[in-house]
């Protein structure tokens, strides 16, 4: 029988964010598929938010580790953290989300433990009494399932693979670890973060829509030249009014990296794809996007996809797309924005 | 924190007189070049890719970016030194060291073992720490780790926090865009979080892992002279190779496959703009 720990760091608010609620779903699933216990384990610098937030979850035990120390999302103290209450809990099974403070620290904390590590999972399942789980290896282009007999196993949930966990707040007192933190714990101290200013922040993880971009925005039109301010203003707009978040090709960020003319906005964080991001978003849409597999796999996570392109044949989106719109995105994609500020 | 002037800082950064060299470890694998089509099948020791010995490898992306942040660090920060330490198949990393050894000069610390994404990453990097700790003249307190923050095979994102922690360093950072080193010893990182965020931290110094994502350098230009140069020892170093037994050590695939998924596609052509714009907007409005 498997003893499973779910475990998270909070926000600076000491809330649990949408990710950890859903590898918490992830938990509670697994405990009630196995037949085993279950505890929460929370670190930050605060937690009695988070830990009343989730207080019907079904959790045996609550442990935190908490203080000004363990505030910033640094290794050294995260994973003195995860380590003092993975100890703590004697877990079998231990489940996070996979943010990035998690994934900072987590195979590091594996490795402290003598156990094992999976990232980027996207399922948890029972199988003949057994955990399995479910992830992508090279970069979402093949899925493996497996299983280890190597305990304790640490699973990092990829977010927006399970609903976020639902339930009343209550009120509970966890259990508190103490994790002495000396000199050697704070060689490195977190000053802050560089945030976008809000009118050139394009990435917006929590959008309904994800809007991409490809390389045929910079690209010869029909009247033999290049439109690229236009097209700056049309997906600037489109992404003001639609509040979508802005994805970018391989190709047309690489442009961008080369100093061409191109989109002033993209840049690396906005690259989709085999070596950018696989974000999930309830709907997709894309445009002037060329190529097969692997490009595609930058939108193997959206669910209903649709794509604007002069190819009817376009690989990135015959079979991949629900909806293929043979037509000239500027025009389109300048109608639709008429369309949406009328409204 | 304004991105823009921090930003430049990290630029300025790099202008600095350093007192205090860095031993930059960078640790990169090979991977299949990215347009090539993978077919998983099942081999003696578990799942493989079809033909994997066959097709046409590259140095992982971002171990790439990594190689080209610490090169560049290297130059800056007189009597600094880099290696790159690689595991994959001998035959597999001359090949794609034929390409690597023209961009930036560097000392190969080659391991003869499996590249494959389905291969463990702990005895993986416990092979690369071993590796490592047997450079001749590696001092661990001015090491600085450099690698991808995910590979292009396994994509999870632990092997180099697992070498990490085999060698005792305390300092990780992963996601990283760019480095500033002071002229104490001490760097500042700035490392993506979620929301295209960035994360600045100031390190006391070496040792310390840096994941790389992207960085902010492009692909250096084949140079054949630093390729003449560097494959004078890349050749010595791929005969000295260790090899590194990778066993399955309980883990077990139940099944490995590519997607099947094929959507119908509904192809609209010869419809005014209009009316697609008018389409496209009522799709976005539905919940």
């Amino acid at each position: 029988m498997d003893n499973i720990l779910f475990l998270a760091h909070t926000e600076a608010d000491g809330t649990l964010n949408k990710t950890a609620l859903e590898a918490l779903s992830s938990a509670v699933d697994l405990k009630q598929a196995l037949g085993g216990t279950l505890d929460v384990a929370l670190y930050g610098a605060q937690f009695q938010p988070a830990a009343n937030s989730i207080a019907a979850c079904g959790a045996t035990r609550f442990l935190a580790v908490c203080g000004e120390s363990f505030a910033a999302a640094r290794f050294a103290t995260d994973a003195a953290a995860s380590e003092a209450l993975v100890r703590a809990s004697g877990a079998t099974i231990v489940i996070g989300a996979m943010t990035s403070r998690s994934a900072r620290v987590m195979a590091a904390v594996a490795h402290r433990v003598s156990g094992c590590v999976d990232t980027h999972v996207t399922d948890v399942t029972a199988v003949s009494g057994a955990p399995a789980v479910t992830r992508w290896f090279y970069r979402q282009r093949i899925e493996g399932s497996l299983t280890r007999t190597q305990r304790p196993w640490i699973l990092l949930l990829d977010p927006g693979s399970r609903p976020a966990w639902k339930g009343e707040p209550g009120s509970v007192t966890p259990q508190l670890i103490d994790v002495p933190v000396g000199d050697s714990l704070l060689r490195t101290s977190v000053k802050g973060l560089v945030t976008p200013p809000a009118d050139q922040q394009t990435i917006r993880p929590d959008a309904d829509l994800l809007f991409v971009a490809g390389a045929g925005w910079t690209k010869k039109q029909k009247d033999g030249q290049t439109h690229v301010p236009e097209a700056e203003t049309i997906i600037v707009d489109f992404l003001r009014s639609s509040k979508a978040s802005l994805g970018g090709s391989k190709s047309l960020v690489d442009i961008s990296g080369e100093n061409q003319s191109t989109l002033h906005f993209m840049t690396h964080l906005n690259q989709v794809g085999q070596t950018g991001s696989s974000p999930r978003h309830p709907k997709g849409l894309a445009a002037c996007c060329h190529g097969e597999e692997p490009h595609t796999v930058g939108w193997r996570f959206i669910g209903e996809r649709r794509a604007i392109n002069l190819d009817p044949n376009c690989g990135w989106a015959r079979g991949k797309a629900d909806v293929l719109y043979v037509a000239d995105a500027f025009e389109v994609m300048s109608k639709v924005n008429a369309l949406l500020s009328a409204k | 924190m304004p991105g823009t002037a921090l930003t430049r800082n990290f630029r300025e950064g790099h202008k600095l007189k350093m007192s205090t060299p860095f031993q930059v470890v960078v640790c990169a694998s090979v991977v299949p070049d990215p347009l090539q089509t993978l077919e998983p099948v099942t081999g003696p020791t578990g799942p493989a890719l079809k033909n994997e010995m066959m097709l046409p490898a590259i140095l992982d992306p971002w171990a790439a970016h990594a190689l080209y942040e610490g090169a560049n660090l290297v130059k800056k920060v007189a009597g600094s030194a880099l290696w790159l330490v690689s595991m994959a198949p001998k035959a597999k990393l001359q090949q794609v060291m034929m390409t690597v050894a023209q961009k930036v000069p560097l000392q190969l610390v080659a391991v003869d073992g499996p590249s494959s994404g389905f291969a463990d990453a702990q005895q993986t990097a416990t092979a690369l720490a071993t590796a490592i700790r047997n450079i001749p003249g590696i001092d661990l307190s001015k090491l600085l780790l450099f690698g991808g923050w995910e590979s292009a095979s396994r994509s999870a994102g632990v092997t180099l926090q697992l070498v990490g922690e085999e060698l005792g360093i305390v300092d990780q950072f992963q996601g990283v865009d760019a480095i500033a080193p002071n002229d104490d010893g001490s760097f500042e990182v700035l490392e993506r979080v979620e929301g295209a965020r960035h994360q600045v931290s100031r390190c006391a110094g070496a040792p310390a892992v840096l994941g790389w994502a992207t960085g902010n350098l492009g692909e250096p230009r084949n140079d054949p002279q630093v390729g003449m140069a560097n494959m004078r020892a890349i050749m010595p170093a791929l005969q000295r190779a260790v090899a590194a037994k990778i066993t399955a050590d309980g883990l077990q695939y139940a099944n490995v496959a590519t997607p099947k998924q094929q959507r119908e596609t509904r192809i609209v052509k010869d419809t005014p703009a209009d009316q697609i714009a008018s389409e496209i907007v009522q799709w976005i409005k539905q919940e």
